[in-house]
């Protein structure tokens, strides 16, 4: 005879089982439906009162009449006690939830079995380590100029890969934009408790904790100062313009919480967000689009390319990284302000 | 099968990390632990990718002075790919919680189920 | 360094299951903050140095916060309170 365990609500496998039974039970009641069955029962149930008390002589057949009622009083709850559709959703539910462990435990398992077909882990012989590292490791330098070879890698000769990336990037924040931006007409369509929301925002604005400013006082300058080395030497060392941008990104959203709208707005409005960002896009775009009217083909860029190891060197390389880095600073700080207002 | 495995133990994590991200995204029904489920299952394959370009004993391709030989540096191909996969994955999580904040404004829940039954009542 | 790998590994894998079994939203996301640093941390093991400041800025910081401002619009954090109230 096991144990009785009396924490059995804490122990593992309950806690699994309720994993795998998800969180709660979906309750899916049709409320006008049942709207009306109280109605409808209300009504009977007035009707077996009235049959009490206006036939007070005939026992019997008031009787009679009485349990026809109530019959009926009883068929209409059961009816609505199990509730065909609510019953179908739940065996759905059961068989969905077995089908997607069964199907999760298979991909898995096809997976995992492939893997022990791979190559070593770690050898130099594995296939995908072919010609085109190689060259890229013995070229790289001379071609592109970056010692960092991933940076010369992903901005000199896949540089329309990461065009198409920033685009990516541009295209998503204006889609947050489009999704969670509050405008004025908006404002109209909302009801009290979202404008209220928004109010309480620009309220808990004005008295803003002290601590905060002080810290975001000293640390703001020296992130933004590290983004920006990132940045510049994204040819030289490990970073680029993705990392840089997005640590630029964190200072201003460290600025944001630390000193409000009203501070911020002083620098970065709709407009600034746009001109910065499509003005950097473009750049990139006319630095690096000759290469289609060129069938893709590396050129010259007519810049030196500079001793290396220098931070005027790479050609191209420095000016992509600061548009890239202007770009993801831009996106990430309007995705993070969007979602708390809902403006910049 | 078991020994290669073992060998390849960082592609086995990253396809056991794939299968718990698989499976967050068909059991759970909260949706932002669905976007949690999703950004683990970016990470598995960031995870493999990186793994196969590893080659042991060799350094990261940033050519300091004077080195210039082919056989120190690690394979520079996945790190380039997956760079630019982490901030595509980045964007598309945006995009998502983004359209999860307005489908909680209109339905004011989370549970995917219960947002399917009310956009199905009101269709009705 | 593959028994310091295999203790990053491990961790990594209970950090998945942690985040998938919390119960509490903003428990899970913490745990998928971490999940994050130690896949950082992975990748300077595996030599690819610019992957690692990528996600330690993009995946640590940026969309920690971007889910943590998602739980505040959704009253996330106020429902929770009451919940705890209740028990």
């Amino acid at each position: 005879m096991s144990k009785k365990n009396d924490n059995y609500e804490s122990t593992f496998w309950y806690r699994l089982k309720y994993w795998v039974n998800g969180e709660e039970e979906t309750v899916l009641e049709e409320e006008s439906e049942r709207h009306e069955a109280h109605l409808k029962r209300v009504a009977i149930e007035d009707r077996v009162y009235r049959a009490f008390s206006e036939i007070p002589d005939d026992g019997e057949e008031q009787e009679a009449h009485y349990r026809a009622l109530k019959k009926e009083l009883y068929e209409l709850s059961e009816k609505y006690k199990t509730w065909p559709e609510k019953q179908g959703v739940k065996i759905f539910d059961r068989f969905y939830r077995i089908f997607a462990v069964i199907l999760c435990i298979g991909i898995i398992g096809i997976l995992l079995v492939t893997v022990s077909y791979l190559p070593q882990f770690g050898s130099a012989n594995n296939p995908n380590n072919n010609e085109v590292s190689k060259r890229y490791i013995e070229k790289g330098l001379e071609e592109t100029g970056a010692t960092n070879i991933v940076t010369g890698m992903i901005l000199d000769y896949r540089a329309f890969d990461t065009l198409g990336e920033s685009h990516v990037l541009f295209i998503s924040a204006c889609s947050v934009l489009i999704l969670i931006r509050v405008d004025k007409k908006r404002m109209e369509d909302m009801t009290q408790e979202e404008l209220d929301e928004i109010r309480g925002e620009e309220l808990y604005e004005k008295n803003q904790d002290i601590i905060l400013q002080k810290v975001a006082f000293f640390l703001v300058p020296i992130i933004m100062l590290f983004g920006i080395y990132i940045i510049l030497n994204g040819h030289l060392s490990p970073g680029g313009g993705f990392p840089g941008g997005a640590i630029i990104g964190a200072s201003f959203i460290l600025y944001l919480n630390a000193f409000g709208y009203e501070k911020t707005r002083k620098f970065f409005t709709y407009k600034t967000f746009s001109v910065i960002s499509i003005g950097s896009l473009l750049c990139y775009a006319l630095a690096k689009g000759y290469s289609f009217y060129m069938g893709a083909n590396h050129l010259d860029s007519g810049i030196p390319l500079g001793t290396p190891g220098a931070i005027f060197s790479g050609g191209l390389i420095l000016l992509l990284n600061i548009c890239v880095g202007l770009v993801v600073a831009c996106t990430m700080y309007a995705f993070y302000s969007l979602f708390r207002r809902g403006g910049m | 099968m078991l020994e290669h495995l073992l060998d390849n133990y960082y592609e086995t994590v990253s396809i056991i990390l794939f299968g718990i991200g698989f499976t967050m995204l068909l059991l759970n029904r909260n949706l932002i632990k669905k976007i949690m489920g999703l950004n683990i299952m970016d990470t598995a394959i960031y995870l493999f990718l990186t793994a196969k370009g590893y080659i042991a004993g060799r350094v990261a391709p940033i050519l300091t002075a004077g080195v210039q030989e082919k056989d120190a540096f690690i394979n520079p191909v996945p790190s380039g790919l997956v760079l630019t996969g982490i901030v595509v994955s980045v964007s598309v999580t945006a995009f998502m919680l983004s359209l999860t904040i307005r489908l909680y404004r209109r339905y004011h829940t989370l549970d995917i189920d219960k947002i399917a039954m009310l956009a199905k009542r009101e269709d009705l | 360094m593959t028994p310091f790998a295999y203790l990053l590994l491990t961790f990594l894998l209970a950090c998945a299951i942690a985040v998938s079994l919390s119960k509490s939203l903003l428990n899970s996301i913490i745990i998928f903050m971490s999940y994050s640093l130690i896949m950082s941390i992975i990748w300077i093991l595996l030599e690819s140095p610019d992957l690692a400041i990528t996600e330690a800025a993009v995946g640590a910081g940026v969309t920690s916060v971007l889910f943590f401002v998602t739980l505040k619009k959704i009253h996330a954090f106020e429902e929770e309170k009451e919940h705890e109230q209740e028990e």
